[in-house]
Order: structure tokens, then sequence, then C-alpha cells
């Protein structure tokens, strides 16, 4: 494969993919404890807190982009904090990561939310009239129960983080190997005279992999189904 | 053993104000649905909090409003069957049953698995899912998953509501053998009286959120100024004992002196049980009837008359140390001149009393 891409396009492909990996991986016990408060509890602010988690969603990915800049930026205190902490976001591949997470967080949030709210509440009841903690409740009880929501939420949010490009160029900017994934790649394919056909084979690898993830999560779900099959 | 229970809580505008005791065998709580049968139940089991009360168990405080004090749900060791079973869907019935054992103290007494399995029957289950279970099967995994638990007091939510006349059927004698055989209060929420009449060692009889009487079964149950659930589900229990069996499938059964023919019920000769009559079976006459198709006759003495609202009367019958109601209209009560003291024979047809209304005495 990588005779057949170049590589530069090889390059954005493996970015994309540890991108969108540790983008998913590290927000999913955030996410999964977000759609756990947010179907389970009832507290002041509730609704600020599915604002805040929807805001990605419906404000254009420029305006969330800029918005990063501002808030992890080397030259803001935040930035400056994290930096003496050996963490810095700006034009690195981890910003891009921050922004494909963030970019995809609602949707992760959403079909866990929808999951949790399914189980029914009563199992969790008679599992704590057995001795069961909340923690032990929501491990042996609610957790099995919803994973095949926690995993199709997963792989959307996978899917979201490998198509994420505007909050991602307006955050870390384009630059090759260390910021350009898939979607920038094509984008500056498409900016060059001749580099269409480098933009197609990128755009080829995009649908392999999009469709990929989606069949994958399809066949996890349907496995983890079958086994919880409600009486 | 001792569970006691105090509370007061309000909801959907009803109040309910209740105090009593549960010893260990079976206490009842009987009423009507919506009597907050099942609030009491969710307040002992921590899943739900009173607004004032005090819930001891053997000794410990489970909750007291007073002090602020409330042990949370899973610290309670209580062992909840509940109506709808509740089994986890995604375990296997083996791991069902061992589920709160995993939580129980290690130093709390254990109940042998292979003792309950047997006892509920459900050996041949346990490699199943609970999607694979029909609904007494169900209800016999939640009862041995409650057992397995170690609990200090076992709660019975309506176990058997959900289920058809063939399943109770099943299932009654479980709870009459964990009676027998367990050392834990077991409180069980009941509006079906014969049911009731069964497995009781003591009621307590709930009325519009208060307990109208709490007694031994017998007592309660046949004191006419207490139908929790309505003059129609009135009735009677008699402890007798099988005499013989038939071979026109009837048996004889003796209760206070007197002889009773019933249809066949599957427990041996001599073994003591308890008879369920309901009220609106037994007919009253002045003098012996002849030339009639009922198969008793009992002679008994009126003991007190209860007129309700309507056109009923429940009359209240001794004969030996037992009980009977019966229930007849006012009109029959003053065409016969029925008084306190009145000396005269109760009619009950053999075919009146269900197989199912029969069931093992407690031990001794």
């Amino acid at each position: 494969m990588t005779g057949w891409l170049g590589p530069d396009e090889w390059q954005a492909v493996l970015l994309s993919l540890k991108v969108s990996f540790w983008a998913t991986l590290a927000s999913l016990p955030l996410g999964l404890w977000v759609a756990y408060v947010l179907a389970r509890r009832q507290f002041p602010g509730k609704q600020l807190l599915n604002g805040l988690v929807h805001l990605p969603l419906i404000l254009p990915p420029v305006v969330t982009g800029y918005l990063l800049l501002i808030s992890f930026g080397t030259q803001t205190p935040l930035g400056r904090t994290l930096e003496a902490m050996g963490i810095v976001f700006a034009f690195r591949w981890t910003g891009a990561a921050l922004a494909a997470a963030v970019m995809a967080f609602p949707l992760m949030v959403r079909a866990m939310r929808l999951s949790i709210e399914a189980v029914d509440p009563k199992l969790e009841q008679a599992a704590a009239t057995l001795g069961a903690s909340r923690l032990w409740v929501f491990l042996t009880i609610t957790l099995p129960l919803i994973l095949p929501g926690v995993i199709a939420g997963a792989i959307l949010a996978f899917a979201k983080a490998m198509g994420e490009f505007g909050a991602t160029i307006t955050f870390v900017s384009n630059i090759p190997g260390q910021t350009q994934t898939i979607p920038s790649a094509i984008y500056a394919f498409l900016q060059v005279p001749g580099g269409e056909r480098a933009a197609w084979r990128l755009v080829v690898v995009s649908v392999v992999i999009a469709m990929g993830a989606l069949l994958l999560s399809e066949w996890v779900a349907r496995r983890a189904a079958g086994k919880v099959r409600e009486p | 053993m001792t569970l006691s229970v105090a509370m007061q809580h309000r909801f959907d505008g009803f109040e309910l104000n209740v105090a009593f005791e549960a010893p260990t065998g079976i206490t009842v709580l009987f009423g009507r649905s919506g009597a907050g049968k099942s609030t009491i139940i969710d307040a002992v089991a921590g899943l739900l909090r009173p607004e004032t009360g005090r819930i001891v168990s053997d000794g410990e405080v489970l909750f007291d409003s007073t002090t602020g004090e409330t042990t949370p749900p899973h610290r309670r060791r209580v062992g909840y069957i509940f109506q709808d079973a509740r089994l986890f869907p995604h375990l296997t019935v083996r791991q069902n049953l061992g589920y709160g054992r995993w939580f129980a103290p290690k130093t709390a007494p254990r109940e042998d698995l292979g003792r309950i399995v047997d006892l509920l029957g459900i050996g041949h289950l346990l490699a199943r899912r609970p999607a694979h279970l029909s609904g007494g099967e169900r209800q016999r995994v939640a009862i041995g998953r409650a057992l397995l638990a170690s609990p200090r007091i076992i709660l019975a939510d309506e176990p058997l509501a959900a289920l058809d006349e063939q399943r109770k059927a099943e299932i009654l004698p479980y709870f009459e053998r964990l009676r027998d055989e367990v050392s834990v209060p077991i409180l069980y929420v009941s509006h079906a009286a014969a049911e009731v009449a069964r497995i009781a060692t003591t009621v307590v009889a709930l009325s519009n959120g208060r307990v109208a009487r709490q007694g031994p079964a017998a007592d309660v149950l046949s004191d006419p100024a207490i139908t929790p659930i309505g003059v129609r589900a009135a009735g009677a229990m008699l402890d007798a004992q099988v005499t013989q069996h038939h071979n026109d499938g009837l048996t004889t059964l003796e209760t206070a002196g007197a002889k009773l023919l019933l249809p066949r019920v599957t427990q041996p000769p001599g073994t003591h049980v308890r008879v369920w009559i309901e009220a609106q079976d037994v007919m009253l006459a002045t003098q012996r009837p002849s030339g009639i198709s009922a198969l008793n006759v009992l002679k008994v003495r009126v003991n007190e008359l209860r007129f309700g609202a309507g056109p009923g009367v429940l009359v209240q019958l001794a004969f030996g140390d037992a009980m009977l109601l019966s229930r007849i209209t006012r009109r029959s009560a003053d065409a016969l001149s029925l008084a306190p003291g009145a000396e005269v024979f109760a009619v009950l047809k053999a075919v009146s009393v269900a197989r199912d209304a029969i069931g093992e005495q407690p031990n001794a």
C-alpha cells in the first residue's frame, strides 16, 4: 500500500488513525461519566451541562477551533500551565486529537446516554439489595448492559474524529507530519495544481476506513446485544 | 431475630402510618393494592426513605429519622424477592444465584448452594440465561438469589402476583418450606387471602394506611371486623389433620373435633394442613338440613354479626376452638333471627374448596 500511496499521503493516513484513536480512547471515560450523570442523576445545572456537551455539534467548527486556540494556545494562562506540566496542544498532533475529541464528544455522549436510559433502574436496585455498592452496580450490571451502546458511541466518535477538519485546521493548522490529517491533506492537495490524484487516493482510503468502522461496530454491537437480550 | 418497623410517609395524597413487628416465620402485610404495602417493604430495603420512622433489624438500626441514621441498601443485607423477578439478563442462572453471595460478608452464615438449588428444583437451569426461563422458573431463581445473599431479612413483594394459577401452585410450597426451614424473618406482601392463609405465621392487616390488626394468622383472618381486601374475599383459616383418602376422590380431614369432606388433598394421612374457607361458600341453617347435596354440615355457634354498608352480613361462627366466617344477606340473618349465642348449622359444599386453598401447617 505504501507503493500506491505517496509518503505524504501515507503519513496523513497514519496520523489520522493515531489522532482518532487517542481522541476516542481518552474521551471514553469522561464521555461515559457525563452520559451516566445526564441519564441517571438530577442536579441543578443539568441542562447547562447538557448544553455545553452539545455545543460543538451546533457551533461552526471554526468557532470551536478558535475557542480551543484562545484557551490552549501557548500564550494563554491555561496553555502556559499545561506547558509547564509538559503538555502542549498548540500545533502538535495532540492538539489535533483534542480538537477531534471535543468535536466527537456530543455524538459519543448521546449514544451512551440513550443506552444507559434503556437500562431498567429496577435491575440496579435489585443489585443494590444484593449488597453491591454504586460502583459495583455500575461495573457488574449497568456497564455490561450498555456495552453495545458504549461500543457504538466509541466507533461513532472515531469516525467523526477521522473526518474532523474545521476545528483542527483552525486550532493546530495544517502541518504535514504534525497536524495534517486525511481531511487537511485532501484540502492541501486540492490547493496545488495536479494534486487531484493524491486527493482521490485519500478519498478512497477515507471511505474504506469509515465503512470498515461502521461494519465493525454493527457486528460488535449485535454480538454484545445478543448476550443481554431482555427476557 | 425480629424486624421492627415504625414509619410514616405521605405519597400521592395518601398517608401511611404503621408500626409492627415481624418475628421469625412469615409475616404477611395484607391489604388492597395501593394500601402502601410495597412502600413499607421498599423502606425496609432502603430503596425509599420514609418521612419519619425507625426500622430496626435484630437490634441494628437501619433507619432512624430522629438521628438521621440510614444504612444504604447494599449494607442492609435484605433478600428482596421482587414481583417481577428482576434477574440480571446478561448473567446465567448460576451467576445470578451467586451475585449476592459474592458481596455478603465472609463471616455471614452461608446457605449451601446445592441445598437451595434442590429446595427450589432449579438444578437443570443453572447454565441458562433468564430469557430462556418460564415465569415460574424465573421467580424460583429470584427466590434462590435472595436466599443465597445470606440475608438477615427476606422481603417478598407479591412474588406470585404475576404468575398464573398453575405457577402459583408450583411456588407456594417453596414458601411453606422456607417458613419452616429458614431462621430469618420473612416479610411477605400479598393481597390474596388464600395465599395469606396458606403461608402466614403472623398477619399485619393494613387498611387506609394504618395497621387494622396484627397477630397470629388464624386470629386476624377470622376477625369479621378485619376485611382488608373487602368482604368478598373474607374467609377463615382452619388447622386440620388429614385422616383418610377415599376412592371416590375425596378426603376426610379433622378439625376442632369436626370432620370435613373435601376434594382429595395431596398430603398423606396424618399431615397437619391449613384449609382456607371463603365466607361466601358457607351457608347457614337453623335446623340440620336433610336431603341436601352439600357434604359438610357442622354444628356451630354464632359469635358475632358484622353489618357492613351493603346488604350483606359477615357472621363469625365458633366450633371447638376454631372459627369460620359466613357471608349471608341481612335479610337472611333477620329471617333466621341470628344473634350471638345462637346454635346453627353451617353448610359447606366440598367442591367449593379449591385444592390450592390447602397447604401445610408451619412447624410448631
